[in-house]
């Protein structure tokens, strides 16, 4: 396996859904090519760097707005809400 | 008060496709469920896609409404979080495409599928964490602004696969490509990132040149046996 070869099955590999007899040829060029190594490392940091929950969160006062926006439609679509909101149990 | 945290409980247990059936016999609570279960991530993918908080707002509000509205009618032949998504996006491209003035915009446009993977130039390792090292709304910054950069085409697929999650088959459903083009944008908008967010987090020191003997001779090149070039298929 070449460097370009091993580009093209790279989602592949860093999501664990990769034929096992291909794993094993990229396995094997990784043994002996160091800048592929450190772009696979690359690549999963930037995922998850992505995926990391803390750094996306929804606006505290947005989301009471939103859910009392969807709150008020049920009501109007007559389909009163069955218990309260979550979080306003009283 | 306790049959009340009991029921939502047993609902916090609750499948999607058995919560939407709920919400759709009147049961406000687990379609609130059901949004509290989507919102965060769709939040974000909105934000990714029209960078600006009021539209990512606007956004999320009017893909959760639109649902409700259409509730009844939704057969689950999609999961609710594709069936959200695909509204979400659309309202999305609805505000880019009012920025633009364009009345289209186009998902396959420009070289976004080329046939040719980019060769990483800027390799090295990351100096240490970003997220230990430089402050959150740093780093949201630069992670923001990376993926800003990218075609619209793939920052559509990388949002919906990496930031919210779907699998390259909803991510397919959502965006109406084929999974194969699908997979071709995602290798492309993660290889244009890395490149960008190495030249920022790399550690100089370790820096290494890429193995040129390969890539010289790239185009056109069989690959070995069991790996498969994507194909015209794939691109339109």
């Amino acid at each position: 396996m070449k460097c370009q070869e091993l580009l093209k099955v790279l989602n592949e590999y860093v999501e664990g859904d990769i034929d096992p007899a291909v794993c094993q040829e990229l396995e094997k060029h990784l043994a002996g090519c160091n800048p592929c190594k450190v772009v696979i490392d690359n690549i999963r940091k930037t995922i998850s760097l992505y995926k990391n929950d803390q750094v996306y969160e929804l606006p505290a006062d947005f989301k009471q707005r939103l859910h009392k926006a969807l709150q008020d439609k049920w009501k109007k679509q007559g389909k009163p809400p069955s218990d309260k909101p979550s979080g306003q149990e009283s | 008060m306790l049959h009340r945290q009991h029921r939502k409980h047993l609902l916090t247990q609750t499948t999607d496709k058995e919560l939407v059936t709920q919400a759709q016999a009147g049961d406000y609570q687990a379609f609130e469920l059901l949004v509290s279960r989507h919102e965060r991530p769709l939040y974000a993918a909105a934000w990714h896609l029209t960078h600006n908080h009021h539209d990512a707002q606007d956004v999320i509000q009017n893909a959760f409404l639109s649902a409700m509205e259409h509730l009844a009618s939704f057969r689950q032949d999609a999961s609710f979080s594709t069936w959200v998504t695909r509204i979400a996006v659309n309202f999305a491209l609805k505000i880019l495409r009012s920025r633009r003035q364009h009345p289209t915009v186009s998902l396959d446009a420009g070289d976004e599928d080329g046939q040719v993977v980019p060769v990483p130039q800027y390799i090295a390792d990351w100096k240490n964490d970003p997220a230990q090292t430089v402050q959150r709304r740093e780093l949201r910054a630069i992670l923001d602004d990376a993926v800003s950069q990218l075609p619209e085409g793939q920052r559509l697929v990388f949002v919906l696969r990496d930031v919210q999650g779907l699998s390259v088959r909803e991510t397919a459903q959502v965006l109406d490509l084929t999974e194969g083009n699908v997979k071709v944008r995602l290798l492309r908008a993660r290889l244009a990132l890395r490149e960008m967010l190495t030249k920022r987090f790399g550690d100089p020191a370790t820096r290494q040149q890429p193995h040129v003997h390969d890539h010289a001779s790239l185009a056109g090149k069989p690959l070995a046996a069991g790996l498969r070039e994507p194909s015209a298929e794939d691109e339109t």
